[in-house]
């Protein structure tokens, strides 16, 4: 969807895909993919939710130096979605409150 | 684990610094907290004067592949949370990593900028933008605005415009506290002067030479058309700011208003965009200096420890390369870590004789001299307030040496 498969000046793109999960819904995502970049390409913009106010909160500093894309990845909470990089097989899923089940942002 | 030196960061200069060091015989490990060394060069991608494109993924590439065909042990995925002296870092996972010498090359990060909406999925930093967009390819949005004006965010623009996403402006942000001068268009205008003529693309060029003259910036800024200035396929406007982003759970539109030359709002509209990116400048990410004489320089974006000639900070044997001295690009950034490698190298006794040290400090030199972007428009000044600082600094101390020898 988001997917930059053509560009000017890179080369073509790696094609091995992998497979995840994301608070239950089943995902593709090309291999070397940080987790954030995978969510994204699948138009996911919401990593999590506020603790205060359940707000949706997506990847901003994309460094790891921010922590409002963490998440809970494979039963390890609090991880950096941003620098941590998405495996197949990888269970996922979104923290904080107003957490929906199956939810997405396409 | 002990090594001859430990490299905090695989960044370019982090990574140039281990190779100097390795190819000379030292044992090195490197130490980043993400999956993958090249630090920021990952996301680069840019038209360099007379070389071509500058792609940073494939420079990373073949500097992690010569560090490690030079024997050094890169350690990726694991932060750095504590540095003591002779040295030791500690690690996330509660292991530690000793060495003789250890080398600090955390680089640089970027300055949060709040704009009401901000924390809707969808704004990210300039940053963030360039790495999805060059290195995972993923398009961060289809209809992006960009708040900031500055090298940074004019080469991410046209990145992203390459990759096939619509900019549909560069913009100001509004004026407040965080912005400050940022908010201001001759400020900018004048930032953008101090962009040299080898800028590495079209909008990079064009604002540079428009800016450079004091009395065609004044009247830029008069008649600087309140639509902006259509360039490759994006828009630069002077006059107008980002007040607010807006969108039920993500981004989904922004409220521009139409600004006067000293940066005051007047009307606003609301343009559809699904991404925002936000520049606000960076700064070197210094936290694992603290011990070192450290002094705040904003010609260099911010706190930086003091350093020598061949780049040892006042804690002996604790190196310092890159842009956690200073904000500069990353051909600059692996010439200070060739530099500081090589230092090291020197002082292990892997190298006989100066000549390595003095030619790796004169590459320095030429890299600033050549280099296509500029971060920081007073760098120049920045680093004679440094380096004056440091010689004041070896003053005061061998005073006080001499003084406890007579005493
Ligand atoms: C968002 C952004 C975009 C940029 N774009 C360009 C550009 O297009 N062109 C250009 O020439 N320059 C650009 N720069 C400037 C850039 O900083 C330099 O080009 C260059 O990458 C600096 O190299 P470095 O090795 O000093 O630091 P970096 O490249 O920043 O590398 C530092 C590394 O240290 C790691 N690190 C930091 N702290 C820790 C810790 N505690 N534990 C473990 N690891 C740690 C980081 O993960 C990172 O990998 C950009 C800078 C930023 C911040
Ligand atoms: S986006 Fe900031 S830590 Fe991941």
């Amino acid at each position: 969807m988001k997917r930059i498969s053509e560009h000017p000046v890179l080369g073509p793109l790696e094609e091995e895909e992998i497979g995840f999960e994301f608070d239950g819904q089943s995902y593709r995502g090309i291999k070397g993919d940080s987790i954030a970049a995978a969510l994204l390409a699948n138009g996911v913009r919401t990593l999590r939710y506020s603790n205060r106010d359940g707000e949706p909160r997506g990847i901003y500093c994309g460094i790891g130096h921010c922590y409002e894309c963490r998440m809970t990845v494979n039963g390890v909470q609090s991880v950096r979605a941003c620098i941590t990089q998405a495996c197949d097989g990888d269970v996922l899923e979104s923290q904080g409150e107003n957490r929906r089940e199956g939810s997405n942002d396409f | 684990m002990i090594s001859d030196v430990v490299v905090i960061g695989a960044g370019p200069a982090g990574l140039s610094a281990a190779v100097a060091a390795a190819e000379a015989g030292a044992s090195v490990v490197v130490i980043d907290e993400n999956p993958r060394p090249g630090g920021k060069l990952l996301g680069q991608l840019h038209e360099e004067p007379g070389t071509g494109w500058w792609i940073g993924a494939e420079i990373s590439k073949s500097l992690a592949k010569r560090a490690e065909e030079a024997g050094v042990r890169i350690l990726s995925n694991r932060q750095v949370w504590n540095l003591s002296p002779k040295w030791e870092v500690a690690l996330d996972n509660g292991e530690s990593v000793c060495g003789e010498y250890a080398v600090v090359a955390t680089g640089a990060a970027e300055r949060p900028l709040p704009i009401p909406g901000w924390s809707l999925p969808g704004v990210m930093a300039i940053g963030a933008a360039q790495t999805l967009t060059n290195y995972y390819r993923v398009r961060p949005g289809d209809r992006v605005a960009v708040v900031g004006m500055d090298p940074l965010s004019l080469t991410v623009a046209h990145e992203l415009s390459m990759a096939g996403a619509d900019v549909v402006g560069i913009y100001l942000p509004s004026k407040s506290v965080f912005a400050g001068s940022q908010a201001d268009p001759d400020r900018n205008l004048e930032y953008l002067a101090g962009m040299s003529d080898l800028a590495p693309n079209a909008l990079l060029r064009w604002g540079g030479r428009l800016a450079s003259n004091r009395a065609l910036r004044n009247l830029a800024l008069t008649f600087f058309p309140t639509s902006g200035i259509p360039l490759m396929g994006t828009k630069l406007n002077l006059r107008k700011s980002i007040v607010s982003i807006g969108g039920d759970e993500r981004v989904q539109h922004v409220e521009i208003a139409t600004i006067d030359k000293h940066g005051n709002p007047g009307k606003t509209r609301t343009v559809d965009v699904d991404c925002v990116c936000i520049s606000g400048g960076l700064y070197p990410v210094q936290e694992l200096t603290r011990d070192c004489e450290l002094v705040r320089i904003d010609q260099l974006g911010g706190t930086v420890p003091l350093y020598s000639p061949e780049m040892e900070t006042s804690q002996s044997n604790l190196f310092v390369a890159g842009n956690v001295t200073g904000i500069e690009g990353a051909k600059i950034a692996m010439a200070q870590g060739t530099l500081a490698g090589t230092a090291i190298a020197s002082r292990l006794g892997r190298i006989q004789g100066k000549d390595a040290v003095d030619q790796a400090a004169e590459a320095v030199r030429s890299a600033r001299k050549s280099s296509a972007i500029t971060f920081m428009p007073d760098i120049d000044e920045g680093r004679r307030i440094a380096e004056d600082l440091w010689l004041q600094l070896e003053r005061e101390k061998s005073m006080t040496q001499k003084d406890e020898s007579y005493a």
